[in-house]
């Protein structure tokens, strides 16, 4: 499905489901989950992931690690939608109690992976201690060439998060070995939780930097929705490199108040801000 | 019985664990098996060498080195991940929470170098407190053999064992004290002398100095037990508290910080079961030196003699 409109409503919907969660909770990280949900909508229902809710332990699935895993409602919200988990277990986000076979719930603060006992299907990576994604995306691309399978595997990054050495570890391996079926996306919404990325300890120019390692690069609008798809589509037409796609998003987007304000990185509204976070999502101005 | 251990054939675990990664590798291709450019010291070249498809080595990158084996684990391989002891848990070692100990992986992370023995490298190469790292970690097993046919048949039992371990070696080779008939079991310890005086429990190179130590004290009339406990995590609880019963007072002893390793996890048994006079020899609260690797461990008091000290004080504990 690659109807730019349907789209649209789809993460109309999914945000409204990321600011309930992170409201309900009264906990969470709103600010890097509205940034990122343009890019989720696309890869998921957009027809470029391939994967099977009913089956999330299909090996020839097609990977997704949410390497910036503080921006689990999206995940989550994107897992409820796919079909992998009930809407109503939306609920249970940062709740002690909800679906895990011991009756604690499986959607925590940061999403652990489907084999882990508190897992959720579809998590395909423990995340949440930042800059590990890349290197266990490289895991599972090099295992899928090993076995000869010709599934893709998918990370996304903070653009703080890349702050982390161990993600540079990364990038030069991968550009080492030529991973043509590795994808990392950098959703650059250019706010760390202490305030501007460039202020506090500047990664720019991200693009030279994985061109440098041997990495394909493309710069998007990460709210774009024509600049995703074609993004994707090079990606996965580009063979002997990784690709990283960065793109440019704004934190906090599509709650006028949120936007662009490092503020609400991790911070749950109140119910009159909870009410008017609503009222724009509905209103339909994303 | 008198045996001068230091007569007895001699093997470096490492060469036997690059030996068995072979083996192990011609049965179970779905093993793959890391190192972070050191392959040739801990050996696991030999399986690069004999399986170059299924060997990857990351560079000087021990972070990565534990993500990338998590991603092969969460494709359902068997993953062998190497470096010396103080790069493989010390520095990636919230990685190892996060992924391996957190989601129990299937990756067995094999340590050499571990101890002081590394000798002339020095302090910054001397790792005295992986054992005590690894084993806070919920789900991570820890073994310690203590001899290369005790290490052969570790690997070749927790191969199949899908959970995460910890396995350390030392770099030097260790003389070779197992009976070659003598089968590991993941959380018992080995009775490798009986004895009625006091229980000396030691794991890893510190076995072999155990031995020698108790037939030595045997001419002066002192009945020592001696265990090997290289399953330290989990650890033999029933074995520990029916021989301190038995003699009432226990030497633990370690190439390993008297901090956190398996004289912690013994005094923590003994307090929670039978209070007893307990001595701790092992690497004290210090860093190492430079030098050959047997003369450090003489300075560092890991010794025949430095035992002999421990055991004496324990017994003199016992008789007040």
């Amino acid at each position: 499905m690659r109807d730019i409109n349907k789209l649209k409503e789809i993460a109309r919907e999914l945000r409204i489901d990321i600011i309930t969660m992170v409201y309900n909770a009264q906990s969470g990280h709103p600010g890097g989950s509205l940034s990122a949900i343009d890019i989720l909508t696309v890869l998921y229902f957009g027809g470029f992931l391939r994967y099977d809710p009913k089956n999330p332990w299909w090996e020839d699935r097609d990977r997704f690690i949410l390497s910036k895993g503080h921006a689990s409602p999206a995940l989550y919200s994107v897992l409820a939608k796919a079909g992998y988990i009930p809407k109503q277990e939306l609920q249970t986000y940062r709740k002690t109690k909800g679906f895990a076979p011991d009756g604690y719930s499986r959607l925590q603060g940061h999403p652990a992976w489907q084999g882990n006992k508190h897992g959720v299907p579809g998590a395909e990576a423990s995340t949440g201690s930042l800059g590990q994604g890349l290197s266990i995306a490289i895991g599972q691309a090099l295992s899928g060439r090993l076995a000869k399978k010709d599934y893709r595997v998918y990370v996304m990054l903070g653009d703080g998060e890349i702050q982390e050495g161990m993600s540079w570890e990364a990038a030069m391996f991968a550009g080492h070995h030529k991973l043509d079926n590795l994808c990392a996306i950098v959703d650059n919404n250019n706010l760390q939780i202490d305030g501007d990325v460039r202020q506090i300890v500047n990664i720019h120019p991200i693009v030279d930097k994985y061109k440098a390692f041997g990495w394909h690069a493309i710069e998007i609008d990460g709210h774009d929705y024509q600049q995703i798809i074609n993004a994707f589509e090079e990606a996965i037409n580009t063979k002997g490199k990784p690709t990283v796609i960065v793109a440019h998003t704004v934190k906090g987007k599509g709650v006028s108040f949120m936007e662009n304000n490092f503020k609400w990185h991790g911070v749950a509204p109140n119910k009159d801000q909870y009410e008017k976070a609503l009222l724009e999502l509905t209103a339909g101005g994303v | 019985m008198t045996i001068d251990i230091s007569s007895l054939p001699k093997k470096a675990l490492r060469d036997t664990y690059g030996e068995v990664l072979v083996e192990l590798g011609k049965i179970d291709p779905n093993m793959v098996v890391l190192d972070a450019d050191l392959s040739e010291s801990t050996r696991t070249h030999k399986f690069h060498e004999a399986f170059p498809d299924r060997f990857f080595n990351v560079g000087i990158a021990e972070q990565n080195l534990i993500g990338i084996a998590a991603g092969f684990a969460y494709t359902g391989r068997t993953v062998y991940a190497s470096s010396f002891a103080i790069f493989l848990s010390g520095r990636p070692w919230e990685i190892i929470r996060q992924q391996i100990a957190y989601n129990k992986l299937n990756i067995k992370l094999v340590a050499s170098h571990g101890g002081v023995s590394v000798g002339q490298d020095g302090a910054s190469h001397q790792m005295n407190e992986d054992i005590s790292l690894m084993r806070t970690l919920p789900n991570m097993n820890v073994i310690v053999p203590a001899d290369s046919v005790e290490m052969e048949k570790v690997l070749k039992k927790v191969h199949w064992i899908k959970e995460p371990f910890y396995i350390r070696m030392g770099r030097e080779k260790f003389p070779i004290i197992m009976p070659q008939d003598y089968e590991f079991e993941l959380g018992k310890g080995y009775v490798l002398k009986e004895g009625s005086d006091v229980s000396v429990i030691a794991c890893g190179v510190m076995v072999s100095i155990a031995l020698q130590t108790a037939y030595e004290l045997e001419k002066e009339g002192i009945d020592v037990e001696v265990i090997n406990m290289a399953s330290i995590k989990p650890i033999d609880r029933e074995l520990i508290v029916q021989s301190a019963r038995k003699t009432g007072a226990v030497v633990t002893s370690e190439e390993h910080s008297v901090i956190g390793g398996l004289g912690s996890a013994v005094a923590e048994v003994l307090s929670e079961e039978c209070p007893t006079i307990l001595v701790r020899h092992g690497v004290e609260d210090r860093f190492g030196i430079s030098g050959p690797a047997w003369e450090v461990m003489e300075e560092m008091g890991l010794s025949v003699e430095g035992l002999k000290n421990k055991i004496r004080l324990a017994l003199s504990k016992k008789t007040k």
